[in-house]
């Protein structure tokens, strides 16, 4: 194609991205999202200006070479696309399916001023499904160190973390408590959005190539405490997570009936559920489902409980589709998930329920949920977080006909870490205290990154964590930098 | 993979194993778990540390045939391995001396109540022990039991073995003889037994430690699927426990709870025989 001239570039539309039809995908638990056709992603990467100072670069929380890797993707030069990408972001397939784009990167682009942004996450995507496909890019292994390293925890900041370590030639061991790694990447994100082929991929493939080991059914704080560890390794990196939930204060949280998020979507994802009885796993879903909250956990776990409900409705031809509401306390405008999963969710049939509080669950004789009961809320003057603050409406109560509530409230760092682990500081909300430059704790070599430090936040910002702790620990390990 | 080193048949439902899992061995105390999943289809299901040798690295389980999983792990021989066993989990059991101490086992709760038992008595306590089952074929270890304990009590429900009653009659006698002092018990078992031992002891105030066996899934605080009501709020019993003050636990909501999966634990039962029937053996792992 010749050279466009920037004005040129503007007019070119954003490119959908194909998705599997809305009827048939709440049907199966296969990725919804198809990716951009080959022709599709050099075209929507012409449409990039090419900014001398890309504001979209500031947008993402790790920086990742955006003009750079577009221009090689239009050039067709998909080997340096892949290695422009590399150089800030080792896992492109996954966080262009899961980042929160529009707050970050696309929010950021020059072209959302007037019209649409550069669809960069689905780019992203591109090149990294481009990558898993050929593995242009091998993972080079530095000469071996001598250093021992463990990570403990293998999401997204522990992965980043080894693997970034493990290219140094350092030796790296990953402890992780569950039986599979990837963290909330196989046991949170669903199927339908993640598919768990592409984690178990980069996962392997790093491992293969970096010699990493992995101990599965390792609970560090009972298995080993940190200090053992301490005593066995030269740096020790804590990427736990925050995975702890919270449960609303009010009756009838303990009924038949109501469950977590992650009780539901550990169930469903990482246990694979929705497959029972060829998997052991079950999970219970009533006709009438309830999700507490509009998080990308809410969306994720209302959009699996409408395809349960659908598969049920399949097996048992009696079987009804019944409903799936999110209940918000706030309105539309304030939620907090990815815009792409809501109108997502949105097409596939879910009901919102905004301004919406409960204030109660009954149940019956058998102690299983009946009724939610809620109140109906509006919103006054902003808050210190800067949203505005739902205040309950008197005299607004209602009851709605539910019998599956699940709780996706957010979360708290997994507590066993941290057991015997005297000298690491913790905040009152129970996440440890790091620098956010290297990562460092208050606790002589140990860092930590992610989730277990922020609280819950995304995959991108603990990758980042993962990467800046893995800079600093080679850099100590090596006897550049001091720690007194 | 973890390896199955020994077999034990105790009684017709009961099975022992020792599994080869040092890194639960090395730090394994009386009172924890270990959540066990047989192969790359099982659910996680937890099992109490019955025994633990350091030097060799094993880790003994007992357990009982009820559904699926624990019917299928029955199957399995020294040799074969399991796909996951992690672990301890859980808080150890706390031992003092108390002075006399009751310690109740019913059922396959005779395993984990041993260890905890030989430790009260080598702390220095007057241990009076009562064990009980359905019936005399599912006894097992009255003779270790009986090892450990000053004296030891013997209760079938349907008098083949011992006493005919339930093992909360010879607690009561004993709670309402004053010279015996009991200061505290210990009852491990189904959840209705300790549900009763409490009420048993509660109007004589007598503290009792009970050992929750909640449905799990992850056992290490991530999905609040095992949490149980005590007076003071909702609990984790696999992070929290799974030892609590029996007197607090809301006993009804918890057996409600254990129900709740009872379809479909019978579905993966019927689903399980179906397939090794027309595999024609006892299917021990599926392909
Ligand atoms: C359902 C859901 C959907 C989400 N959707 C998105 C999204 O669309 N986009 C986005 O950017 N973010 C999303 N997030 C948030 C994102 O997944 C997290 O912010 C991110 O995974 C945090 O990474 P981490 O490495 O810090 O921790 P985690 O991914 O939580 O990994 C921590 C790991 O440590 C292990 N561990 C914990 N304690 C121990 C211990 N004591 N010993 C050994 N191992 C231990 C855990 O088992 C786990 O595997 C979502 C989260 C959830 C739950
Ligand atoms: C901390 C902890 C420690 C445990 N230790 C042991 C142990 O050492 N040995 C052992 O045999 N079991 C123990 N259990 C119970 C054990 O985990 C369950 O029996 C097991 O999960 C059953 O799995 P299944 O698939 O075979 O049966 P399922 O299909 O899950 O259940 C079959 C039938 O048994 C009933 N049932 C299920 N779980 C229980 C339970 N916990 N108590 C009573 N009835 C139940 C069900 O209602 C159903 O009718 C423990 C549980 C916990 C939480
Ligand atoms: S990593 Fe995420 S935020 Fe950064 S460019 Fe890629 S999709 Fe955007
Ligand atoms: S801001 Fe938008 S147009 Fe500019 S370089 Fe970034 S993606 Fe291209
Ligand atoms: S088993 Fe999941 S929190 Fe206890």
């Amino acid at each position: 194609m010749a050279e466009l001239k920037p004005a040129d570039r503007m007019k070119i539309k954003r490119h959908p991205m194909p998705n599997q039809d809305e009827h048939v995908r709440r049907g199966n638990f296969d990725e919804v999202a198809l990716g951009y056709a080959p022709a599709t992603a050099r075209e929507e990467a012409e449409r990039c200006i090419q900014c001398k100072d890309p504001k979209c670069v500031q947008g993402c929380p790790v920086g990742v070479l955006i003009p750079q890797f577009i221009k090689a993707l239009r050039e067709e030069d998909m080997v340096q696309a892949v290695e422009w990408m590399k150089v800030k972001n080792n896992l492109p397939a996954i966080c262009g399916r899961v980042c929160p784009q529009e707050s970050q990167c696309e929010g950021n682009c020059i072209l959302g001023r007037k019209g649409d942004p550069v669809a960069i996450g689905r780019l992203e995507r591109y090149v990294g499904d481009f990558e898993l496909a050929h593995r242009t890019c091998p993972l080079a292994k530095a000469p071996k160190t001598g250093r021992r390293i463990a990570v403990v925890g293998s999401g997204p900041a522990g992965l980043t973390c080894a693997v970034d370590l493990g290219r140094e030639g350092h030796d790296v061991t990953i402890f992780e408590s569950l039986h599979g790694p990837g963290g909330v990447l196989i046991y949170g994100i669903p199927e339908f959005r993640l598919p768990k082929g592409v984690v178990h991929n980069e996962v392997n493939y790093a491992v293969e190539c970096l010699g990493i080991q992995i101990k599965t059914d390792h609970v560090i704080g009972r298995s080993y405490t940190l200090d053992e560890l301490l005593a066995e390794y030269d740096a020790v990196f804590l990427g736990t997570g925050a995975g702890l939930p919270s449960f609303m204060r009010i009756p009838g949280i303990n009924l038949n009936g109501v469950m977590s998020a992650n009780e539901f979507l550990t169930r469903v994802n990482l246990m694979k559920a929705y497959q029972f009885p060829d998997y052991d796993t079950p999970v219970k879903l009533g006709r009438k489902v309830a999700v507490i909250g509009a998080g990308n956990v809410a969306m994720d776990a209302a959009r699996c409980s409408l395809r349960l409900r659908a598969l049920a409705a399949q097996k048992n031809a009696a079987g009804e589709q019944g409903e799936v509401h999110i209940v918000y306390r706030r309105s539309k405008d304030e939620v907090p998930a990815r815009h792409e999963e809501v109108e997502h969710a949105e097409e596939e049939g879910v009901i919102f329920d905004f301004l919406t509080s409960p204030i109660e669950i009954l149940g019956d004789e058998k102690r299983h949920v009946r009724t939610l009961r809620c109140v109906r809320m509006e919103l006054g003057e902003p808050d210190a977080s800067g949203r505005r603050k739902p205040l309950e409406r008197k005299g607004s109560e209602f009851d709605m006909d539910i019998d599956t509530v699940i709780m996706a409230l957010g979360t708290n760092p997994n507590p066993i870490v941290f057991v015997d682990a005297d000298g690491l500081e913790r905040t009152k909300y129970g996440t440890a205290v790091a620098e956010h430059e290297t990562g460092r704790t208050k606790k002589r070599r140990v860092w930590a990154g992610g989730d277990v430090v922020t609280g819950a936040a995304t995959v991108i910002s603990a990758m980042g964590a993962g990467k800046r702790a893995a800079a600093d620990i080679h850099a100590f390990v090596k006897g550049e930098s001091r720690w007194d | 993979m973890y390896t199955i080193l020994k077999k034990e048949v105790l009684t017709d439902v009961t099975k022992l194993m020792v599994i080869e899992a040092p890194h639960v061995a090395r730090s394994a105390r009386a009172g924890q778990f270990i959540i066990v999943r047989i192969d790359e289809y099982g659910e996680r299901i937890p099992l109490t540390i019955a025994d633990y040798d350091r030097a060799a690295g094993t880790i003994t389980i007992i357990f009982q045939e009820l559904g699926k999983s624990t019917k299928q792990l029955g199957k399995l021989a020294p040799g074969d391995t399991l796909a996951s066993f992690a672990g301890p989990l859980g808080h150890p059991t706390e031992i003092g001396n108390y002075g006399t101490v009751v310690c109740m086992g019913g059922g396959v709760g005779i395993a984990p109540i041993y260890p905890i038992t030989r430790a009260l008595k080598e702390a220095g306590n007057r241990v009076i022990s009562i064990i009980g089952a359905r019936t005399k074929n599912l006894l097992f270890w009255e003779d270790r039991m009986m090892s450990v304990s000053d004296s030891l009590i013997v209760c079938t429900d349907d008098g083949s073995h011992g006493r005919a009653c339930l093992v909360t009659e010879p607690l009561k006698e004993l709670l309402e003889d004053k010279d015996k002092r009991v200061a505290k018990v210990w009852a491990i078992g189904p959840a209705s037994m300790m549900k009763f031992v409490t009420l048993t002891t509660k109007p004589h105030a007598v503290p009792t430690i009970v050992s929750l066996n909640t449905i799990m899934i992850d056992g290490t605080g991530m999905c609040g699927g095992c949490r149980v009501l005590l007076e003071e709020g909702a609990r984790f019993v696999c992070v929290d426990g799974p030892e609590f003050d029996g007197h607090k636990v809301d006993w009804d909501s918890l057996l409600s709870r254990l129900s709740f999966y009872k379809d479909e634990e019978r579905e993966a039962v019927e689903y399980y025989e179906h397939k090794c029937r027309i595999d024609g053996e006892t299917m021990k792992r599926r392909k």
